[in-house]
């Protein structure tokens, strides 16, 4: 029995990287490979959850490992947040992994054994990511992360653009990485002590606070996706294979709002209000710009990657709500923020797995990405149909599903941001709820696209026919993570007790009382605002049931069954149905601004009219490509240095030489 | 008087479910009566709802399970609304289960599974009227949460009986916020009930369908459930504007029964005007072209803002 939690969360981490390892034993086996070492690692994943949610409110514990360079050990801790994001970590990669192990084949790009070390080791660097308690093991394992996901991203690296979107990855996260060094450079203050403990106990100068806490803001935020650093997201996640779209959208995403967390409420200790403001502003646009692109996509995973940075800009704007009130001590109201932003973290992880799962199955199972392609796979796939529905619901935002407690509990916390005490500000901040509500409003339609696309209606091709549903380990990993969007939905009261215990320790905000009986969602007593989940669902279902069994009893249950009615026009092919483009073009109608759009009209002479529309970001034309631009001018201006004779490049470094010299001398 | 309580919830679900229909025929009769029509028979969408129970069900083949749970879920989530919403008294049991943010939540669920029941056939109208929906949807939903908002901050609470109870039990006094946002309520009402001027609800034409073109591969049963819920979706938001700005005759706290009798002529006396003045702008407007609607809607959160903000610097 281990009597530490820390020790156990290693030792877990540490095996995953040990299946990594074993995966090259015999590389080539899909026996051995996804049918042995994947399950086990989703083993690994659930004990890692159990340990972590078993030691959410134990105290803190920290240790230094005997590994690392001579002189620079590495130092690892667990507190109550990191418990949290490491149940987060466990609880979905479980799911993942045992999906994973019905999915991946053979002849598909990278060979299995190294798909399955690069799996694991990103498993474990997001592992040590959250235990690090040095900026040294932090960036190490931060960096691990990025380099295993970018290899997992180019697993089919014979498609030129699937090189490309890793490259994009790769080239944003290590700008987010050195602004995140940068930062670990600005919170030492003056120390050169680069643990976290010295960092806490670091005096900093304010505005020299403030920097850091910039600075940390656009390290993380560009791995969160946060707008204008999200170019990469909505390329890389659907490029690398489903389950590891799932394990990039739903966990490491994650490690970006538990960095952001650290620095601001552990490692600064007491933010300012007005640094709140930034990432309010930022998620807020975030939000609303993810979310009005995801529904003009017509790829399924990329709409997803889009409705990512959706949610990650809501958990943005939730924390930068909770530093507005804990900079102005509102307590229960920034313990409320804080809870929402962390709620709404874990649900994300389960509902964008989920959904990227269900998007692998389906593509698996028919070959397509586009939209336009798929159609009726309820039928086909009911399984992958019924569970992905669970996501999708989830996703808008819908009661008495998990998506729906943590924007209610966000919504809350913005209805008493008017009694800030700053003039306009004030004023401005429940304007932030009106955009939150337009995002989870766009969030419906963008599900109601998805799934109405993918899943109802005729098929569209006639390939769909042949369309088989998942595998049992496959639907295993779909119902796992849809039985968490129930109970995450279902029983609000005791995961807000627990977050609200992580919170505490945090931040030392809380609430006025305990949330309520376990029943009852009751956040702010003294506001007289509750919720039950529980009671929503047994009262719909019981009129549900209630009214088919009154309907059948009083009258009678006949059915015909007869060709669709169509109004009566008849001959209802499938190509008479809404497109993925259809069903955008409102969207790009209303939001029109947003979109750099090019279209391709056909003129009525035409013998084979062909319509296009494009829809580009059109951020990446006005800011990626003037910054690359730039950089390419600066480039070829020093390029004269680069004479090709040895001559010249000896006088350089005799140039060099002499003024080392006078430097010294 | 928990008994009491029990007996108030049960009445005004009673009440919204046999009331729905008839305000419904109301609201046509007035209209009928503006434009210099015959009007037909108040009790005209009960007979529609009955005829259609004892139809045959006729379904599409392409039908999945979803197309024939989603109008009993519909049906549902618009009851569960009634027993949300106080119409006549607010000691309400269940309202504990749901503020009045988890009831746009409730109506969005609703128009979820609508919207996907109406892709699920996979005709052309189907998937229209739903992206339109959806659209209208996603529209409103800010200027209800904003109406709601200014409300809530009056009353310092998201419940929706504390609310009402706090209005109609206080001394009277003039709200000028509240003014701004009965005004956007009234064109989230209009817009999210399918009436002119976003949609006809007399009309099956094509072009400028909503809410028609989601149910026209219904039939008999399903069909009746959604007509019903429709006309309870109206009753519903008429009560929510009631309990938001109109709520005095409500019964408040622990009275005598007579006060909640006394309520039920007075609901129904406001929903007598509330439904005359609907067939009024119904019948003076004109149906704006799909692509007004979100300057519509825009207009409609934007008089909720003004009321926020004229709440926020003059405290009223």
């Amino acid at each position: 029995m281990i009597d530490s939690a820390l020790r156990a969360c290693l030792v877990l981490v540490a095996l995953w990287g040990l299946i990594g390892l074993l995966g090259l034993l015999r590389p080539l086996s899909i026996a051995f490979v996804a049918r042995t070492l994947f399950p086990l690692g989703a083993l690994c994943g659930l004990a890692l959850a159990v340990v972590a949610a078993a030691s959410l409110t134990a105290p803190t514990e920290q240790a230094v490992l005997a590994i690392g360079l001579p002189d620079l050990p590495m130092h690892v801790r667990r507190d109550g947040l990191t418990s949290l994001f490491l149940f987060l970590l466990g609880v979905t990669s479980a799911g993942i992994s045992v999906f994973a192990a019905g999915y991946f084949r053979r002849g598909e790009g990278t060979a299995p054994g190294l798909l399955c070390l690069q799996y694991h080791l990103f498993l474990a660097s997001m592992g040590f990511v959250l235990l690090a308690d040095d900026a040294y093991a932090f960036m190490v394992a931060w960096e691990t992360m990025a380099l295993s996901s970018y290899f997992l991203v180019t697993t089919q690296h014979g498609i030129a653009e699937i090189r490309r979107a890793g490259f994009l990855y790769l080239l944003l996260a290590h700008l987010g990485a050195i602004a995140i060094l940068l930062s670990f450079g600005v919170l030492q203050g003056g120390s050169w002590q680069f643990t976290f403990d010295a960092m806490r106990h670091a005096h900093l100068a304010p505005h020299w606070a403030a920097i850091a806490f910039l600075l940390a803001l656009t390290g993380f935020g560009a791995k969160a996706g946060l707008v204008p650093l999200h170019v990469w997201l909505p390329e890389a996640h659907p490029a690398a294979p489903s389950p590891v779209s799932a394990l990039m959208s739903g966990v490491m995403l994650k490690t970006a709002v538990y960095g952001i967390l650290r620095v601001t409420f552990d490692l600064l200790g007491q933010p300012e209000w007005w640094w709140g403001l930034v990432p309010l502003a930022a998620g807020l646009f975030s939000a609303v710009y993810g979310i009005v692109f995801a529904a003009v996509q017509t790829d399924m995973k990329r709409l997803l990657a889009w409705s990512s940075i959706e949610n990650l800009g809501i958990i943005l704007a939730g924390i930068g709500l909770a530093i507005v009130f804990h900079g102005v001590n509102m307590n229960a109201l920034a313990a409320l923020a804080l809870i929402a932003a962390l709620y709404h973290s874990l649900n994300h992880a389960f509902i964008k797995s989920l959904l990227f799962l269900g998007t692998g199955a389906v593509l698996h199972s028919t070959g397509e990405r586009n939209l336009g392609r798929l159609g009726g796979l309820i039928h086909r796939m009911p399984w992958v149909a019924w569970l992905t529905l669970v996501g999708a619901l989830s996703m808008a935002g819908l009661p008495p599903l998990n998506g729906f407690v943590s924007e209610w509990l966000l919504l809350q916390a913005f209805l008493f941001a008017h009694e800030v005490p700053r003039a306009f500000i004030d004023m401005l901040l429940p304007l932030g709820a009106a955009l939150i509500a337009l995002s989870a409003a766009l969030a419906a339609y963008v599900m109601v696209k998805f799934f109405g696309v993918i899943f109802l209606g005729q098929p569209r091709e006639p390939a769909l026919a042949g369309a088989h549903d998942a595998g049992v380990l496959e639907r295993i990993g779909l119902a796992w993570l849809a039985a968490g969007c129930f109970v995450m939905g279902l029983l609000p009261t005791l995961v807000v007790g627990k977050l609200l215990a992580v919170v505490k320790a945090l931040s030392g905000d809380t609430l006025t009382s305990a949330p309520g009986p376990w029943w009852l969602l009751v956040p702010l007593p003294e506001r007289r605002a509750s919720y039950s989940a529980l009671i929503f669902l047994v009262a719909l279902s019981g009129v549900v049931v209630l009214t088919v069994f009154a309907v059948r009893r009083v009258y009678h249950r006949r059915v015909r069954r007869v060709p669709a009615w169509d109004c009566g026009f008849g001959r209802l092919t499938p190509r008479m149905q809404d497109t993925a483009e259809g069903f955008g073009q409102p969207i790009r109608h209303i939001f029109v601004d947003f979109f750099a759009m090019t279209r391709e009209l056909p003129s009525p002479f035409d013998t084979r009219p062909r319509y296009r529309v494009v829809v580009g970001d059109r951020l990446w034309k006005s800011l990626y490509v003037p910054v690359g631009a730039l950089i390419q001018r600066i480039a070829d201006a020093f390029a004269w240095v680069q004479q090709g004779r040895i001559s010249t490049y000896l006088l350089y470094s005799f140039v060099t030489l002499i003024g080392l010299l006078a430097l010294i001398l | 008087m928990k008994l009491m309580d029990l007996l108030t919830q049960a009445l005004e679900l009673i009440a919204a479910l046999a009331a729905a229909p008839l305000f419904l025929g109301w609201v046509n009769q007035c209209r009928a009566w503006l434009q210099n029509r015959r009007a037909p028979s108040i009790w005209l969408p009960y007979r529609g709802i009955r005829k259609l129970f004892y139809k045959d069900a006729v379904i599409a083949e392409g039908a999945s399970p979803l197309f024939r749970a989603a109008p009993y879920i519909v049906f549902g989530a618009m009851v569960l609304a009634a027993g949300i919403i106080p119409s006549m008294g607010t000691r309400l049991p269940f309202t504990i289960a749901a503020d009045a943010i988890a009831l746009v939540g409730l109506l969005a669920t609703a128009r979820v599974f609508q919207s996907l029941a109406a892709m699920d056939i996979g005709t052309a109208f189907g998937s229209l009227g739903a992206r339109r929906e959806m659209m209208v949807g996603f529209l409103a939903e800010p200027a209800l949460l904003m109406v709601i908002f200014v409300a809530s901050m009056i009353s310092a609470t998201t419940a929706l009986p504390a609310i009402a109870e706090n209005l109609a039990t206080q001394q009277l006094a003039l709200y000028p916020s509240l003014a701004f946002t009965a005004v956007a309520f009234m064109l989230v009402l209009l817009a999210e009930n399918a009436r002119i001027p976003i949609d006809n609800p007399a009309t099956h034409l094509e072009l400028t369908m909503i809410h028609e073109a989601m149910l026209l591969e219904y039939s008999a049963r399903h069909l009746a459930l959604m007509e019903w819920a429709a006309a309870l979706k109206l009753f519903n938001y008429a009560c929510i504007g009631f309990a938001l700005f109109v709520p005095w005759g409500i019964a408040t706290g622990a009275d005598s029964p007579i006060t909640l009798l006394a309520s039920i002529p007075l609901l129904a006396a406001k929903l007598a005007v509330t439904g005359a003045s609907l067939a009024c702008i119904e019948t003076m407007s004109a149906k704006l072209r799909v692509f007004r609607a979100p300057e519509f809607l825009a207009s409609a959160f934007l008089f909720a803002v003004l009321g926020l903000l004229v709440h926020l610097l003059l405290g009223a």
